[in-house]
């Protein structure tokens, strides 16, 4: 077991505990535990419509899950929107919501956290533009402004976008939904870079790849979900390919 | 060549259309019709007294439309508001009235956003329904009669007073599109709104509440829609079932014209100023012109198409 000392408590920052899901008949998750700490890495792996995805949006309040418990630093919550999750300082680059096409990028940066200045909490947009400059030239995602348009940008430039928003608003904990899939190799670098210096932030982190190179390469443990069911979790240090993927394909 | 690529990367072409179109079709009319007496004070003031109701509710229609929705009803709302000011002005003071107008403009827009935004009932149909049976309700409120108003103070606040010579309908005009720009362009609210057109579920997961946009757009398009019966019933100094029954197509066009996007996410209130401006010289013109009134329909109907064609055109594509 790694050992890390946590500020004050000894909770993991997030324990999820016999999560189920169904969406009507069909069961999306099952039975699902799993604990993060602090500047952790866990990385959740599985094939197409495993429920990665569904697991993430239950855990950024997007979806309830049907039973089970979610707690945060040791605590139970339930958060009602997706709201309640932020202010707790969970951040998500979802794979499939991500940003509004028509808006700037600094509206994007902002959206539903404006900043507003004045007695009648007016928009502050030359701020949140100028914030919205630093953080993309500290991140070196390579955008023509902050006033650009989401829809003329690039994929990658997009996917810069909503991490650099994410990392930006992050406080505890990221989820990362296939946030490299639509990315360049070099942009898949920097993405990588970003995740790890997050981890020097203390802040725990779960990220969703099918590329088993970059899970190898950034992650402390795997989690390996089929169809539903959580079939293990891994130290990455002490697993290799040839086991994850049988254990995702269920085959060897 | 590089200021060329930029020049057309920040001349968005739709964004001016509107006051392109202004500017040509005010230039046709002063010219063709200098004789007419297009250009004199009284008439161009006329133009914006006549269009102050229309503008109101575009202004209505912007918020609603660029939250992804669509308000069909707001002519019968229009004319059930107007006729509840006066029937209630007949015993009560003006200020029952006014409360009395946009209140049912308040409540029918609630009604609407209730379905919409908490039963996810599509806005297009549930407004339809609601524009058919609010013209009945305002048919069978006073049995096609129109009610007089005969409130001083109300037709003067309303209608044909004034303000240090500002005539209060143009008073009125200002101040909701200043109200109403403001609100669009400069707060929280406003980017809500038009970030739930664009993209409802990132909108969602940045922690919007989108139903309670929905809810809220719905309403304002009531309460626009309600203050504009009160601005007819006030210069017209009497309610009508028929108030608001024919504004459905112009104010459409204005919105649209004005540089709104009838899918969400991308809207302008002094656009739909403009454009309503528009609409009322263009209407103004055609009369002066000469025009039957078959004629002005045909030709209107024209000018809508090439305007909205031309503002809907994406570049992009
Ligand atoms: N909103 C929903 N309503 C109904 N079924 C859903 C919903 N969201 C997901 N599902 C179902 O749940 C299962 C898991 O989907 P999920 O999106 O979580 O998979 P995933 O592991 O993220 O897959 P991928 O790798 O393709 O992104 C699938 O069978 C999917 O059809
Ligand atoms: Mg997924």
């Amino acid at each position: 077991m790694k050992t890390t000392v946590h500020g004050g408590s000894d909770a993991p920052v997030l324990a999820l505990d016999n999560i189920h899901k169904a969406f009507g008949g069909v069961v999306a998750v099952e039975d699902f535990s799993l604990e993060l700490r602090a500047g952790e890495i866990v990385a959740l792996v599985g094939d197409n419509g495993a429920g990665k995805s569904t697991l993430v949006k239950m855990i950024s309040g997007v979806h309830a899950p049907s039973s089970g418990t979610i707690r945060l630093d040791g605590e139970a919550v339930s958060f009602s929107d997706a709201s309640v999750a932020r202010a707790h300082g969970i951040e998500v680059v979802y794979q499939d919501l991500a940003l509004a096409d028509q808006q700037p990028v600094y509206m994007n940066m902002f959206l539903g956290r404006e900043t507003v200045r004045g007695p009648l909490n007016l928009l502050d947009r030359k701020a949140m533009m100028r914030e919205t400059q630093a953080l993309v030239d500290e991140l070196d995602v390579r955008i023509p402004s902050a006033k650009a348009i989401i829809r003329d940008l690039s994929g990658g430039q997009r996917q810069g976008v909503a991490i650099a928003r994410a990392t930006h608003w992050a406080r505890k904990l990221i989820l990362l939904d296939e946030p490299t899939a639509a990315l360049g190799v070099a942009e898949t670098a920097k993405v990588e870079d970003i995740v790890r210096t997050l981890r020097e932030r203390n802040i725990a982190i779960l990220i969703i790849s099918h590329s088993l190179d970059q899970v190898f390469r950034l992650s402390d443990r795997i989690c390996v979900l089929r169809r539903g069911i959580q079939i293990g979790v891994r130290e990455t240090a002490k697993t290799d390919k040839n086991e994850i993927v049988s254990m995702i394909t269920g085959v060897g | 060549m590089d200021w060329l690529r930029s020049a057309r990367q920040t001349f968005d072409l739709q964004q001016y259309v509107v006051y392109l179109g202004f500017l040509a079709i005010f230039l046709f009319f002063a010219i063709t019709l200098s004789d007419d007496g297009f250009l004199t004070t009284r008439n161009l003031s006329n133009i914006v007294l006549q269009t102050a109701p229309a503008t109101i509710m575009a202004i209505g229609f912007v918020f609603v439309l660029s939250a992804g929705e669509i308000d069909l009803s707001f002519g019968s709302i229009v004319a059930v508001s107007a006729l509840s000011g006066a029937v209630v002005m007949q015993d009560y003071p003006m200020v029952a009235g006014i409360a009395a107008g946009l209140g049912v403009g308040l409540a029918i827009g609630w009604f609407n956003g209730f379905l919409v935004a908490y039963l996810r009932l599509p806005s297009f149909l549930v407004t339809l329904a609601t524009l058919g049976l609010f013209a009945g309700v305002a048919r069978s409120m006073t049995d096609l009669r129109s009610i007089p108003v005969i409130n001083d103070a109300f037709t003067g606040f309303f209608g044909s007073g004034s303000l240090f010579g500002i005539p209060s309908l143009i008073l009125w005009t200002i101040g909701a599109v200043v109200v109403g720009h403001v609100v669009y362009r400069e707060t929280r609210f406003g980017a809500h709104v038009i970030a739930t057109g664009d993209n409802a579920g990132a909108a969602q997961v940045s922690g919007i509440k989108v139903p309670r946009i929905r809810l809220a757009v719905l309403m304002i398009s009531g309460g626009c829609a309600g203050l504009a019966g009160l601005l007819y019933a006030g210069r017209l100094q009497a309610a009508r079932y028929t108030l608001g029954e024919s504004d459905l197509m112009t104010v459409i066009a204005a919105v649209i014209v004005g540089g709104t996007a009838l899918n969400g996410g991308k809207g302008s209130v002094i656009g739909a100023l403009v454009g309503s401006l528009l609409m009322g010289m263009l209407n103004n013109g055609l009369i002066l012109m000469g025009l039957s009134v078959s004629d002005q329909m045909i030709v209107r109907g024209l000018i809508i198409l090439i305007a909205v064609a031309i503002s809907l055109r994406d570049p992009a594509r």
